[in-house]
């Protein structure tokens, strides 16, 4: 037990101080490095609840995917740092107005669960307890059996969005030479390769 | 006292102790496949290899990582420091993180987790940024291209892999790696291994494993023609054999990987009366220093792809295969009841 305890305060930390190194560092490349721990002590947390499979998914996605490259494009851009830096003070209102929003909505959530503690009771079908199923059993019953439709609509709007971002960058370019694998297979010798005869000091 | 010896400090100690009998021959293990490579590949080209130090060269790693350690370790001047120093650590740690989930056999594992495959996913996925960050804190334009070069590989590869993995965990019901074992254990001994029915996809799975480690043909992030040598040419010392260690570490964890997801981890082939006696984590062994053979031999046969081209295999090629199959095998498990969740 006083082992958790020492893990959870130590990812706990160590989340909340690399989260204000993202925002706080000089260099972009750094903060999105802070970023990526940031996320790594967040997959610690879930799986110190028990929630493996979600912190191996969060790892897998964010961390190995999506950070990746946040990563790749804030290296390629020549960011000026000090030009980043102009108008923070102004900004800072809006700023300020929706943290303070989102932490008014987090203590609402957290206090509905100090004052109430049976309200966890009356949600429509929780997942069963990690005591009968596994973690990942769990997940998928509550996803692909119970809210199919809901995930399958999901799902709908992300391939709207993937579509139209494609859709939006496409250009065709006018001559740019593409590859054609299937012509290049199909290519004969005869087609391609032609044999003559050269008469010495006279060319083709 | 004794309360707290037997509840905190010795299970703390006695898995210290199972990490270094694990980490112990698996250091030995990359020290001498660099050493195998150089012979399987001399071989192949009909050379000797290295043959002076020692017997049969046996000593040449040993000489080899001795010069490393020597040497000066430089920081080129406008590089960012604590980046570049980190990047090779990155790269080597998590090549040894990974073997915390393999199971060497029945019940011989460090952490037997529930979703064991996906935490070995997770971690090959990290790779990548011990190769970006090195580009990228190099401050060099060779490395900077090594490393982008890499993550658009690396990330494109992941995709097929994934669903290469999928189409197992369907067959095996669970993501516990000693249950994807043991669900490829049946009466017809090899025939139940899992590169039989699922074949397409264990090429797949290969040729993407290649991808992820940046080996030969898909070793672009270190095409010495046209990068020098990519990522890590401003690496010198001991920063340069961290990353080497780790690209072989990799090597290896990738082929348990294979062993364990296609050809029944540390099953035997025929579950007759010679073939088990030997204990399972030898013929584990094998397996996975036969997937090494491949990796090499592949090395020393194909030319290296053009970038293009590999971006192609991997999106248009492995993606749409490793989908369509996806849909087959789970389309054929539920229509044939087989399906491990039926029950």
């Amino acid at each position: 037990m006083i082992f958790q305890a020492l893990a959870f305060y130590l990812f706990a930390l160590v989340a909340v101080g690399s989260a204000v190194m993202v925002i706080s560092s000089r260099n972009p490349v750094h903060a999105v490095l802070f970023l990526i721990l940031t996320f790594f002590n967040a997959a610690a947390l879930f799986i110190l609840m028990g929630a493996e499979f979600l912190g191996m998914i969060l790892v897998i996605v964010y961390v190995g995917a999506v950070a990746v490259m946040f990563l790749f494009v804030v290296m390629m851009l020549d960011i000026n740092f000090a030009e980043l830096r102009q108008g923070f003070l102004r900004y800072l209102p809006i700023g300020a107005v929706v943290g303070l929003v989102l932490l008014a909505e987090l203590l609402v959530v957290l206090g509905g669960w100090t004052f109430a503690p049976d309200a966890s009771a009356s949600v429509q079908s929780p997942a069963p307890g990690l005591e009968q199923v596994t973690n990942t059993r769990a997940l998928g019953l509550l996803i692909y059996t119970h809210y199919l439709f809901l995930f399958q609509g999901a799902g709908i709007i992300l391939l709207i969005a993937m579509i139209g971002a494609i859709v939006l960058t496409l250009r065709r370019r006018e001559g740019a030479r593409r590859q054609d694998i299937a012509a290049q297979v199909a290519r004969r010798p005869a087609d391609s390769v032609e044999v003559r005869k050269v008469p010495s000091g006279r060319g083709v | 006292m004794a309360e707290l010896w037997a509840t905190l400090i010795w299970p703390v100690l006695w898995t210290a102790i199972k990490i270094v009998i694990i980490v112990g021959p698996l250091m030995l293990a990359i020290a001498y496949l660099t050493f195998v490579e150089r012979k399987v590949i001399a071989a192949m080209h009909l050379r000797k290899g290295p043959n002076v130090v020692g017997p049969f060269g046996l000593l040449q790693p040993m000489a080899d990582g001795l010069k490393l350690l020597l040497k000066e370790t430089v920081v080129p001047s406008r590089a960012n420091r604590s980046v570049f120093v980190i990047a090779p650590m990155i790269t080597f740690i998590l090549a040894l993180v990974a073997w915390a989930v393999i199971p060497f056999g029945e019940g011989l594992v460090l952490a037997n987790i529930n979703v064991g495959i996906l935490y070995l996913f997770a971690i090959s996925s990290l790779g990548v940024y011990g190769i970006v960050m090195a580009g990228w804190a190099s401050n060099s334009k060779y490395a900077f291209l090594g490393g982008l070069r890499s993550a658009a590989q690396m990330v494109s590869y992941e995709v097929s892999m994934g669903f290469v993995i999928i189409t197992v965990l369907l067959c095996v019901g669970s993501l516990n790696l000693s249950d994807i074992v043991l669900a490829q254990k049946g009466s017809w001994g090899l025939f139940n291994w899992y590169v039989f029915p699922l074949l397409p996809m264990a090429v797949i799975f290969f040729v993407s494993t290649l991808a992820e480690t940046n080996r030969h043909p898909f070793d672009l992030p270190e095409a010495e023609a046209e990068l020098v040598s990519g990522y890590n040419v401003e690496y010198s010392s001991m920063t340069f054999a961290l990353f080497f260690l780790g690209e072989y570490g990799n090597m290896i964890l990738m082929s348990a990987m294979t062993s364990v997801l296609f050809l029944g981890g540390w099953l035997p082939p025929f579950d007759v009366v010679p073939l088990n006696w030997i204990p399972g984590p030898i013929w584990f062994a094998l397996k996975i220093a036969a997937c090494l053979f491949v990796f090499l031999w592949v090395r020393a046969t194909l030319p290296r792809y053009r970038y293009d081209q590999l971006m192609r295999l991997g999106w248009k090629v492995f993606l749409p295969i490793s989908l369509v199959a996806v849909v087959v095998v789970s389309g054929f498990l539920v229509a044939s009841g087989m399906a491990p969740g039926a029950r």
